[in-house]
């Protein structure tokens, strides 16, 4: 903070005086700036009279905890932070071979998944593992499918969409409506309902593809806007606010349903106690399915003409058109992907929740799936996994941070806080990295080897 | 020489712009200009900053669509096109109408031959079938995808290159970015390519490795070039052709010695005033004839 003079205090015993003093005046600074935030409060009583709350115990924690800290601070990490910075002058860039683990990342990821639920029913149970596979695994594999899709349209193509939620919204109305009144299964709208998102992004392109820069992303914001208020006025197709409800769930492929009356119940059939977990199990397997077939077509499709020339499009759209491309078609069609994949999202969403209203498909939720994609890294199918892992998983491990409440109260939940930490980290990891976790770009062809391109070459795209 | 041959064979325009004009709110930035470039040429187009030369790309490449004019292109096949009614990326993929920037526009997050794959985009994309028979794996996609990685490596080879093709194009220094542009607008495939000032910024020795490039392009391909070009030693060296402009206005056509010895072009790079001109055009008449009693070339 304030003192940074290391270079006259050199003797140990200084340090640690330096320490207590500094911690000293943090304490001071804290109480005085908490003395009224957190020492007092302001409450009504049950005859609505203001009553003020003394909470002088948690005050001495805030204290302590700024005085604790400031002096840990300045004696080890301050001193350590230094010195790894001196020894990493003086390695110079000499990167290390890459281990084993960072080498086979994705593949190791992948059977981690695969075998994730039959490890979690083995540790905790059939009933045990609804938390761990529903709630973590279902919920990331979502978002991180949707941070994919949206990477096409904004790591790849460089077009800033803050309406994807509407591609979802689309996906997921498509499969509610649909199975509702014409009976057809998941697996025929699963695909149905990724097309008519796609044909939504390009009549929403259309229009707005002329746009640049910031006129883009407000324009996608209204889309997405418009959108979700449709979904709420036309009451007679969608029930507006009350949403659908009861939407069939899906089958496996129609051999065994998870209808708990059917005969091919899945349960009944392999004689297993009846539980809703195999249908999350199911679902998981599902999700993590349509996540993978997100990442092969994009990786696939980074190495076809379309793709690079999204990617050229994000780095200079008038260069393009001087090469020949037409730009309005190759922004459509990074459009029309992206929205395909959000369209998927959408009807599995749809599938898992049973139940679909407007609620769901608010503008935070497109903040949120844009959020992870920066914070990846644009364009990085890796970075995005891991952004999307530890931004939705941190927050699901809040709701199991009960444990807060012995310290803060019984009224205290720590879900509330969610936002404020999601915001937090942002801010964090855009100081600590500017370009996501992984900023660099693998190049999608090479003549001699491939060498990955530094981030600080690429741009952010402005249309 | 073989260039000399080709000139010889077609001297018919390949270019040809008529009465064009350019208005920018109350500016003329071209004012009536008619010129044309012959096949097989390398036509330099020079004159004072400002005068409209970048004005008169824009407008043959489709980036600005000119108040007035007429802009028609004859291919080689003999097929017409009249480029002040297509749009700037039909240009370039129907027209066969490559052109570099005045500011260098790579695409500088991809690396050098990702560069020139992207200008091969056109031919890529045909060929895998607009995608969808490229990502079912179809021969013929792989086929032309070595084609084009092949394409890439003769001009990676031309521009001197080819040991940064894997490096980012952002990394490259700037008179390679010069040379990978204007391999990069060749990799399009076309027939005429528009230059706009390539030797800015270059220091003598990369100024003659491009020289080198744009002999060698023309000589090999047949491509016609129109130029942009402030370096006077360099549009005297390898223009076959100059058109001199001035406030948006032609005023010099015609070989480089003849455009040399123009009065007007002397009085507009030394920035006479009109009344002067006249004394100008007697004072080099006089330097010309000291000139050639010495029996000195320039
Ligand atoms: N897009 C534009 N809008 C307004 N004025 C322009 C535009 N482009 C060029 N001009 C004006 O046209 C004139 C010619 O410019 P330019 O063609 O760039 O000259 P140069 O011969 O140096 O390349 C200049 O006065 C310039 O300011
Ligand atoms: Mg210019």
């Amino acid at each position: 903070m304030a003192t940074t003079t290391y270079s006259t205090e050199n003797a140990a015993g200084n340090l640690t005086a330096r320490a207590l003093r500094e911690g000293f005046y943090a304490g001071l600074v804290a109480f005085g700036l908490f003395f009224l935030f957190v020492g007092l409060e302001t409450t009504q009583n049950i005859r609505n009279e203001l009553v003020l709350n003394q909470r002088w115990g948690l005050l001495a924690i805030f204290v302590a905890v700024a005085a604790v800290g400031r002096f840990l601070g300045v004696l080890y990490l301050q001193p350590w932070i230094a010195s790894r910075k001196a020894a990493r002058a003086a390695v110079v860039d000499k990167a290390a071979p890459e281990g084993f683990f960072v080498r086979n990342f994705s593949k190791i990821a992948i059977v981690a998944l695969v075998l994730m639920p039959p490890v979690v029913v083995s540790l905790v149970g059939v009933q045990g593992s609804l938390k761990w596979v529903d709630n973590f695994g279902i919920q990331i594999l979502i978002y991180v499918m949707l941070a994919w899709g949206l990477n096409i349209v904004v790591g790849l193509a460089g077009l800033l969409d803050l309406g994807y939620v509407a591609f979802y919204a689309v996906g997921a109305y498509s499969y509610a409506l649909l199975s509702q009144h014409f009976g057809f299964s998941f697996w025929v709208l699963l695909p149905l309902a990724g097309i008519l998102a796609a044909f939504w992004g390009m009549i929403l392109g259309f229009p707005v593809l002329r746009l640049k820069g910031d006129y883009l992303a407000i324009v996608t914001l209204a889309f997405g806007e418009i959108i979700r208020l449709v979904l709420i006025n036309w009451t007679e197709v969608t029930r507006g606010t009350f949403g659908i409800s009861s939407i069939p769930k899906a089958s496996v492929f129609g051999i065994w349903s998870f209808d708990v009356g059917a005969a091919n119940n899945f349960a009944k059939v392999f004689g297993l106690p009846m539980s809703s977990a195999y249908y999350k199990i199911f679902l998981f397997y599902v999700i993590l399915a349509l996540a993978l077939l997100t990442a092969y077509v994009t990786i696939r499709l980074r190495r076809m003409p379309i793709g690079r020339a999204w990617e050229a499009l994000r780095e200079d759209e008038i260069a393009c058109r001087s090469l020949g491309i037409n730009t309005v078609t190759t922004k459509l069609t990074a459009f029309a992907t992206g929205a395909m994949f959000g369209g998927f999202a959408g009807s599995f969403f749809a599938v898992r929740q049973g139940f679909v209203s407007p609620e769901s498909f608010v503008f935070l939720e497109s903040a949120i799936i844009l959020a992870i994609v920066v914070l990846g890294g644009m364009g990085s199918l890796v970075g995005i996994a891991v952004a999307a892992t530890v931004m939705v998983g941190g927050t699901e491990l809040l709701r199991e941070m009960t444990f807060l409440k012995a310290i803060f109260g019984p009224d205290f939940t720590p879900e509330l806080y969610r936002m404020l930490i999601f915001g937090l980290a942002m801010v964090i990891v855009m100081v600590w990295k500017p370009r996501g976790f992984v900023g660099s770009r693998e190049p999608t062809a090479f003549l001699h080897e491939r060498k990955a391109v530094s981030g600080s070459f690429t741009k952010e795209g402005h249309g | 020489m073989s260039a000399l041959e080709t000139n010889a064979m077609n001297q018919d325009p390949i270019l040809k712009v008529e009465h064009l004009s350019m208005r920018f709110g109350g500016l003329m930035a071209i004012n009536d200009l008619s010129f044309e470039a012959r096949r097989g040429d390398i036509t330099a187009l020079i004159g004072p900053n400002g005068a409209g030369k970048t004005t008169v790309f824009n407008c043959v490449t489709g980036f600005y669509k000119p108040t007035m004019g007429m802009i028609s292109m004859t291919q080689q096949s003999g097929k017409k096109f009249l480029l002040e009614r297509m749009p700037d990326f039909e240009i370039t993929r129907d027209a066969k109408v490559a052109r570099t920037f005045q500011n260098i526009r790579m695409f500088s997050g991809l690396t050098v031959l990702e560069n020139l794959l992207v200008a091969q985009h056109n031919m890529l994309m045909r060929a895998s079938g607009y995608t969808i028979l490229g990502l079912l794996g179809f021969a013929g996609y792989r086929r032309a995808k070595e084609q084009s990685i092949e394409i890439a490596k003769h001009w990676l080879e031309k521009a001197n290159l080819l040991e940064r093709a894997d490096d980012p194009a952002g990394d490259l220094p700037y008179g390679a970015q010069r040379r990978l542009e204007i391999a990069r607008a060749m990799c399009t495939g076309p027939e005429f390519l528009c230059l706009d000032e390539p030797a800015a910024g270059l220091n003598p020795r990369e100024s003659l490795a491009l020289n080198e490039l744009l002999r060698s392009i023309r000589n090999e391909t047949g491509t016609s070039i129109l130029l942009i070009e402030h370096d006077m030693s360099v549009v005297m060296e390898i223009s076959d052709h100059v058109i001199v402009l001035e406030y948006g206005q032609k005023i010099s056509d015609g070989t480089p010695d003849e455009v040399k010895n123009d009065p007007r072009v002397i009085a507009a790079y030394l920035g006479v005033e009109d009344e002067e001109v006249e004394e100008v055009i007697e004072e080099i008449q006089e330097i010309q004839e000291s000139d050639g009693e010495q029996g000195g070339k320039h």
